[in-house]
């Protein structure tokens, strides 16, 4: 394949002309009012990375409570508060509006469309999250304090919550609904915007990837919402869905909650899988290989999510046959995963490779999130569940894959696109700096932590017995270090945007390819409004 | 047909399909009731049969353990005349349960019940029992409780003993209503 | 491939053996039950125990053989050393290969792995029967054969040494949060059912030693047995969040042998009738 680049027509014409630029100058219109993609897209990043402070400093409570034994900082209460929060803040609020804003930015620049299919409805979902999550966060000013009982939100015990239990809910249902309007848009924009000769097969990993995961998202998240609505009644209304008195099971909320819950975190993971899968041949200098296994193996843990929810809940005392189901079915998913991986090393494999801050953070990636999928193909093995279930091990394994996971793939697309956002180079020592930093603290502060559970520490306890002292107290370090190197993060991202006098070229990388890297660096305002014609595949990934 | 319709068509699709899978949501519910009566999920899957027609007898004994729990909500003494009986399969048998107001009120309770192992309540056949209708007790008053059941003769051989439990509620239990402790 | 080239491989491949043998083995050996699953004492817990360490063991040389590949391939196709990228893009034989060899390992785990489960589903059989109910925050255990009951709490020393900034030292409390006031006794050598249920909400009952935790579900009973093989003292803990106490609520077993199991038992029933 060769390396060259069909120029759309419209990278020409918004050359040195500004009708592709109509700013609106006033910063309320501009902002508040905006139904461009790409100031949409920014305004949901600088939410989310908002959040992933937030959501931070919770975390800082926690590992600083879990830092030696004995209560000395908080109350047990507020304690299971800040696990909750940390929990629903860092999913709803930190990851998945990351995801959106990356969508927003990408998905038209990268299908060659002026803009999202429906702006006025982007405009929406975005404004609905700051009132969600404000109203999520007032909850722990309340006398009765913030939900306390896990984001998993099990009754009965999330029935004792006080005051702040409806609020939780509307904020609940706020976020459904932002996500279901930003899914229903990504959806309609690929349907319908694609430039001509862009057909689904040659679409970046990355819009295939969000694709499938808009999918799961109408189809789960108002399932959530069902399910946080019977917990309302059964509050309010005297309902029993889950309430054993009235012939109702609590356990059926578990399953419920998990038939969303399982495909929520591939929601997490899939639009990860895309950027990496678009980073690995930027830096190798190769095609990614398998480019159409791996929208199959994409499609195929998207449709296996939906039926292996309960491995959530081995001990709630299924019947053996239904163990023995959850077992396996949940063991299949390591196939399509595994696939995605060796795919990933078979990229990198006799490329050319060079190793700039994205290509770093998709390598972290693609070892760490191994590391915790493995783990959780031990959590499969029913059996050995029953040990490692509720444990640290549990906690390890998940923040393994979100962590160094989904957080890293954020973190990386952030170094590959933010050039092409800003127009400005970042800083590539203060990237490497942060990179460096955060692979070895996330091992620090997540790994002794599968210690911790083997030996029997259960999750979301505010004090511990002392043999388990030393592996939190080394948790507590690596956390705190972690949380401090974000703050680089931070400060390469502003320096970035407002301060770097390195102009970025319209490919930025020598290896780049696809769409988004024809237009200027940053693009126009408005961007294709010409399509593009795709003639030749070297825009898009496959072969 | 232009974008804008397009556009209009996907996303009233789409908004089906989130209004739909919200009710799906709550069909979770039935769905849920009938998969526990096919697989005995949550051992509940007992059937309630107006007479003995299927009693087949068989040689085959099965030992049964009669539970009883009451619920902190609810001032009664709860528990079952035997504690464990041997029974012939497909033969229909009597259970007794006691229960007592040791209050100061008359009360309403009300009684779940569950099958351990779960798969055995697929093969619990009772005619008469006392589960969630409302047992009214004065103030020290006892009332006798029988369940009238049989065990379906084709119960799966590796199955030898059978926990029934029942667990009384005050009526009306509210479990986010702490005001009782 | 060219000498040096070789050297760097091996190097690679060396620090990824050491490194993951000192996360397996070494780190292990820090201290016992420190850093890996107990072995327990029972026959459940020892199955549980293996089927972890076949696991691990397998996705271990997993990932060892993905990150050599991954790691030798960072170490010689780098631009810096004038690598020349290939534009190989897909490969069926390669991708049947990695999708069938997982599919014969799975299989391979879900052997031992089945047969587990089975053996820890079989509660026929059972010589006596407790019943386990959770509280918010304590843990009520009937003998049912035996008309004995009491509940089982937190012991005062830890609850004094637990309170927000009590100015105990943990350290230095008898097994701090691990301790309760009245701890379950059980016989060895008996297979004794568990019905597991709770009074508010759920709860879940776990003894790591004995191999298994199980939920306690308002309104349900649920089963689950034992059969411990060593006289001692093994402790666990409340395993499913329950509110501001969750962690406050653990579970202490003392298994004894027969005689002294039936000693315990006159001794409770005589205190008991005492107490009537």
């Amino acid at each position: 394949m060769s390396t060259e680049v069909i120029h759309p027509d419209t990278h020409h014409v918004d050359d040195g002309h500004d009708h592709g630029d109509h700013k609106p100058s006033n910063f309320l219109d501009r902002w508040l009012f905006t139904t461009n993609h790409k100031d949409i897209g920014t305004l949901y990043l600088i939410f989310s990375l908002t959040m992933f402070f937030i959501g931070g400093s919770m975390a800082m409570v926690i590992r600083a409570e879990l830092f030696m034994p004995g209560l000395q900082l908080v109350e047990p209460d507020f304690f299971n508060q800040m696990t909750t929060m940390h929990a629903l803040i860092m999913v709803f609020g930190a990851v998945m509006p990351a995801w959106v804003g990356f969508a927003n930015w990408l998905i038209p620049m990268m299908i060659g469309a002026p803009d999202m299919a429906l702006p006025r409805m982007n405009n929406w979902s975005f404004w609905i999250l700051p009132f969600a999550f404000t109203m999520l966060l007032s909850t722990l000013f309340m006398d009765s304090g913030g939900p306390a009982a896990g984001w998993t939100l099990y009754p009965p015990l999330v029935l004792q919550t006080g005051t702040s239990f409806a609020f939780v809910v509307f904020a609940v249902h706020m976020m459904g609904v932002s996500s279901i309007m930003g899914s229903i848009n990504i959806i309609a924009t690929i349907f319908n915007m694609r430039a001509p000769g862009m057909r689904l097969l040659r679409m970046p990993m990355f819009v295939w990837t969000w694709l499938i995961t808009a999918f799961l998202l109408i189809a789960v998240m108002p399932v959530l919402a069902g399910a946080v609505t019977m917990l309302l009644t059964d509050h309010f209304f005297s309902t029993n869905f889950f309430n054993a008195a009235g012939g109702g099971d609590p356990v059926m909320f578990q399953h419920i909650f998990w038939f969303f819950g399982h495909p929520e975190v591939y929601i997490m993971i899939l639009p990860a899988f895309g950027v990496i899968s678009e980073i690995l041949p930027t830096f190798s200098r190769k095609p990614l290989f398998g480019y159409g296994s791996m929208v199959y193996a994409t499609a195929t843990i998207a449709f296996l999510s939906f039926i292996v929810w309960a491995h959530h809940m081995f001990t709630v005392g299924m019947p053996l046959q239904g163990e023995l189901y959850f077992m396996y079915a949940t063991m299949l998913i390591s196939v399509p995963t595994g696939v995605k991986v060796f795919n990933w090393v078979s990229t990198m494999w006799q490329g050319s490779m060079t190793f700039e801050t994205p290509m770093l953070f998709a390598i972290g990636f693609v070892v760490l999130f191994t590391i915790g999928g493995l783990s959780g193909l031990m959590l499969a093995i029913t059996a050995a569940d029953f040990q490692y279930h509720d444990t640290y091990f549990v906690v390890a394994h998940f923040h393994y894959v979100l962590v160094p996971g989904s957080v890293f793939a954020l973190m990386a697309a952030t170094y590959y696109w933010l050039p092409k956002f800003t127009g400005n180079m970042y800083s590539e020592k203060w990237g490497k700096i942060h990179f460096w930093s955060s692979a070895i603290f996330v091992n620090v502060l997540f790994f002794p932590q599968h210690y911790l559970g083997l030996a029997g520490m259960p999750r979301r306890i505010p004090d511990y017995s002392p043999q388990f002292a030393d592996f939190n107290m080394i948790s507590s370090l690596g956390g705190f270090a972690f949380g401090a190197t974000q703050l680089i993060f931070v400060g390469v991202v502003l320096h970035c945007a407002y301060r770097s006098k390195v102009k970025a070229t319209p490919e930025v990388w020598e290896g780049s390819r696809g769409l988004e890297w024809t237009l200027d660096s940053p693009p126009a305002y408005h961007s294709f409004n010409t399509p593009p014609v795709v003639t030749h595949n070297a825009l898009s990934r496959a072969d | 047909m232009n974008l804008q319709e397009k556009n209009r068509k996907v996303t009233r699709r789409l908004v089906l399909v989130a209004v739909g899978m919200f009710g799906f949501g709550f069909a979770l519910w039935p769905l849920y009731t009938v998969l526990c009566e096919v697989t005995g999920l949550g051992g509940r899957a007992i059937q309630v049969s107006e007479d003995n027609t299927g009693a087949v007898a068989s040689d085959r004994i099965v030992s049964i353990r009669f539970d009883a729990s009451v619920n902190s909500s609810l001032p009664w003494e709860f528990k079952a005349k035997e504690k464990v009986s041997e029974f012939n399969l497909g033969v229909p048998s009597t259970a007794y349960y006691v229960a007592k107001n040791v209050g100061n009120d008359a009360i309403i309770g009300q009684a779940t019940y569950n099958v351990t192992p779960p798969e055995a309540s697929l093969y619990f056949v009772k005619t008469e029992c006392f589960c969630f209708t409302e047992q009214l007790l004065q103030a020290d008053e006892s009332q006798e409780m029988p369940v009238y059941f049989y065990i379906k003769p084709d119960l799966p051989e590796h199955i030898k003993d059978i926990t029934l439990s029942y667990t009384f509620y005050r009526h009306g239990y509210d479990p986010s209503d702490r005001s009782h402790l | 491939m060219k000498k040096e080239n070789t050297v760097i491989v091996a190097l690679a491949v060396l620090a990824a053996l050491v490194a993951t043998t000192w996360l397996i083995l070494v780190a292990p050996g820090l201290g016992s039950n420190e850093v890996n699953m107990t072995r327990g004492v029972t026959q459940q817990s020892a199955d549980h125990f293996e089927l972890h360490m076949i696991v691990l063991w397998i996705c271990a040389i997993i990932g060892i053989g993905v990150f050599t590949v991954m790691f030798t391939s960072i170490v010689l196709h780098r631009k810096s050393r004038n690598h020349t990228p290939a534009k190989f893009s897909h490969s069926t034989k390669a991708e049947i290969i990695w999708t069938v060899i997982p599919v014969l390992i799975l299989v391979g785990m879900a052997v031992p792995a089945t047969t587990a489960l089975v053996k820890m589903e079989d509660s026929s059989g059972a010589e006596m029967t407790v019943k386990i109910t959770g509280f918010q925050w304590r843990w009520k255990y009937e003998y049912l054969d035996e008309d004995i009951s009491f509940i089982s709490s937190l012991d005062p020393n830890s609850n004094a040494a637990r309170q927000l900034n009590s100015g105990m030292v943990p350290a230095n409390v008898d097994n701090y949060l691990l301790n309760v006031d009245h701890p379950l006794v059980l016989p060895v050598g008996k297979k004794i059912k568990f019905l597991i249920t709770a009074d508010d909400v759920i709860h879940s009952w776990w003894v790591p030693a004995l191999g298994w935790k199980r939920d306690a579900i308002p309104g349900f009973v649920n089963e689950a047995w034992t059969n411990i093989e060593k006289p001692g003292t093994y402790r666990g803990q409340c395993a499913e969040l329950c509110g501001k106490d969750h962690g406050f609520m653990p579970i202490v077993v003392i298994a004894l042998p027969q005689d002294e199991y039936d000693t315990w038992v006159s001794e409770q029933l005589a205190e008991q009738g005492a107490a009537l």
